[in-house]
């Protein structure tokens, strides 16, 4: 370990640009709201004025720990997937026989943060999808509850690869060597794909609540439109253009390619979100996050877009 | 001393145990009283349920909270008997065994005192922690308390999850976010049976509101 104080010397200017670069869209989406509360006072704002109050405490934790060193950021990305495991195994219906697996399930999300910190992509990337699936079924046999065995393997496994392996891919992007992306490092790919992602769902929804006629899975989500679809993926592949010189090592026709798989992938992300609830009959997944509702409803799409954009990244460049 | 390792201990472990690590989702947390005297009953699944109960209240609040417990189980270990006296600052009870009971003891006596001192008694009725997510039988005791103190507000709590987090005879700590309903205060109507049956119908109401995880 070096000797530096806590404080990330090494922090891009392209990064500091781009923190503040968004919180000039969080200034902008509060007068926003302000306004829309003043002028129509007979309608409701209290969830969205919420919404963005919110996405400033979710910023602003995010810069700090940007600005830190590496690890404060990975620790932080791993308390977001302790809470958005934690959900997961609030909603699902659970066996008692199985409360040491679980226990040893919520073990896994320190050791898969370790293997981050630690810059160790073999065991990272085997980790959850190898030796976590077979060694908790395992344990499960061992204690010999064969009634709903399958669907306690099955329903443990799909939370882990959702809220703990797919997410920590956010936090492998901070531990990528620096020479492949010398514009802005990790902090800039990280920036970059949360930025897109959540910009993402907020310009499906926009678009959708403009334009949106025809539904696009009544069944799962019926306010989701084709237009909003549409509209959104093309925005976000727009800002991704824009944006690609700045923070990432990507050309222009590879950032479009970057542009629609987020697009695309954070749409999948939301229903697949979206589904599970329905399947267990519930709104919000908690009531963490004021106006968002729990943390799996806020990273949804993330659950899809970080390891889809992590290969794409390090396939091209690392 | 005691009292400073009291408020160092909730704002250290107590509270972000809870609060953090747990996590609550209270639906009418405006229905918890303000300040004493009351009681708060609640259904009893673990011994994390007097730790949620406690977070419930504001700090300035935590010198009143007074979990009433089975002296018979928590003072028999002497390191045991003095957390539960000092840092959750327990009222022990004698559970009244048969042909053991002491006639000449009111087993309620340090409950009513605290009570006249504006206490906020934590009561489980059930009086053990029995089977996961399942609510036994609730005891007297409250009723005779409410018929000593009819001004006195016994406002009802359901939580559910705590089973999950760390069934009886488990060590390790499952975290799962626990759901809380408080209810509205249980009227005094007049005799001690009807009260109790009064206040075992208000906790199952309120279990009626939540979410229906499977459990098995």
């Amino acid at each position: 370990m070096s000797n530096l104080p806590i404080i990330d010397l090494d922090m891009a200017p392209n990064v500091a640009i781009a923190i503040i670069a968004i919180y000039v869209l969080l200034v902008v989406a509060s007068l926003f709201t302000w306004s829309l509360a003043k002028r129509r006072p007979e309608r409701d704002y209290t969830e969205l004025r919420q919404r963005v109050r919110t996405w400033w405490v979710i910023v602003t934790l995010f810069a700090v720990a940007i600005a830190l060193k590496p690890i404060f950021a990975i620790s932080l990305l791993g308390f977001v997937s302790f809470l958005a495991f934690k959900e997961y195994i609030t909603l699902i219906p659970t066996r008692r026989a199985d409360h040491r697996v679980l226990f040893l399930a919520y073990l896994t999300i320190p050791i898969q943060y370790y293997w981050v910190a630690d810059g160790w992509y073999g065991m990272f990337i085997v980790f959850i999808p190898v030796y976590a699936f077979l060694l908790l079924p395992a344990r499960m046999v061992l204690i010999g509850e064969t009634d709903g065995f399958i669907r306690a393997a099955g329903t443990l496994h799909w939370g882990l690869m959702t809220t703990v392996f797919s997410l920590s891919h956010t936090a492998f992007l901070l531990a990528l060597p620096q020479s492949g992306n010398p514009v802005a490092g990790g902090d800039g790919l990280l920036l970059y794909l949360l930025l897109l992602t959540q910009l993402n769902d907020v310009a499906q929804y926009v678009w959708g609540k403009s334009f949106g006629k025809h539904k696009v899975v009544p069944k799962v989500s019926p306010k989701k439109t084709v237009e909003g679809l549409f509209g959104g993926i093309a925005t976000t592949a727009v800002v991704a253009v824009i944006a690609a010189p700045f923070l990432t090592p990507l050309t222009r026709w590879e950032a479009l390619a970057a542009g629609l798989l987020i697009g695309a992938a954070g749409f999948i992300g939301d229903i697949s979100v979206s589904a599970v609830k329905r399947d267990l009959g519930i709104k919000d997944s908690g009531n963490i996050l004021p106006g968002h509702g729990g943390i799996l409803d806020r990273v949804d799409s993330l659950t899809f877009t970080a390891p889809l954009f992590f290969h794409f990244v390090y396939y091209l460049h690392y | 001393m005691v009292r400073l390792l009291r408020v160092l201990f909730w704002i250290l472990i107590g509270r972000p145990l809870v609060l953090v690590v747990l996590g609550l989702n209270v639906r009418n947390h405006q229905g918890l009283p303000k300040h004493g005297p009351a009681i708060v009953v609640a259904n009893h699944n673990s011994h994390l349920d007097t730790f949620v109960l406690m977070s419930l209240f504001p700090l300035r609040l935590l010198g009143r909270l007074r979990p009433v417990a089975a002296a018979d189980y928590f003072l028999k270990n002497p390191l045991l008997a003095w957390f539960t006296l000092n840092i959750t600052n327990m009222i022990p009870i004698e559970r009244s065994r048969p042909g053991k009971l002491n006639r000449d003891a009111d087993p309620l006596q340090e409950s009513a005192a605290a009570l006249k001192a504006g206490d906020v008694l934590l009561v489980f009725p059930e009086g053990t922690r029995g089977e996961t997510e399942a609510l036994a039988k609730f005891k007297g005791g409250v009723a005779r308390l409410k018929e000593q103190f009819p001004d006195v507000p016994v406002i009802p709590i359901y939580m559910q999850g705590l089973g999950r987090v760390m069934p009886r005879g488990e060590i390790a700590l499952v975290p799962v976010v626990v759901d809380v309903f408080v209810g509205d205060p249980v009227p005094w109507v007049g005799h001690r049976p009807a009260f109790t049956q009064a206040m075992e119908q208000a906790v199952v109401a309120l279990k009626a509101q939540a979410p229906n995880r499977a459990w098995r």
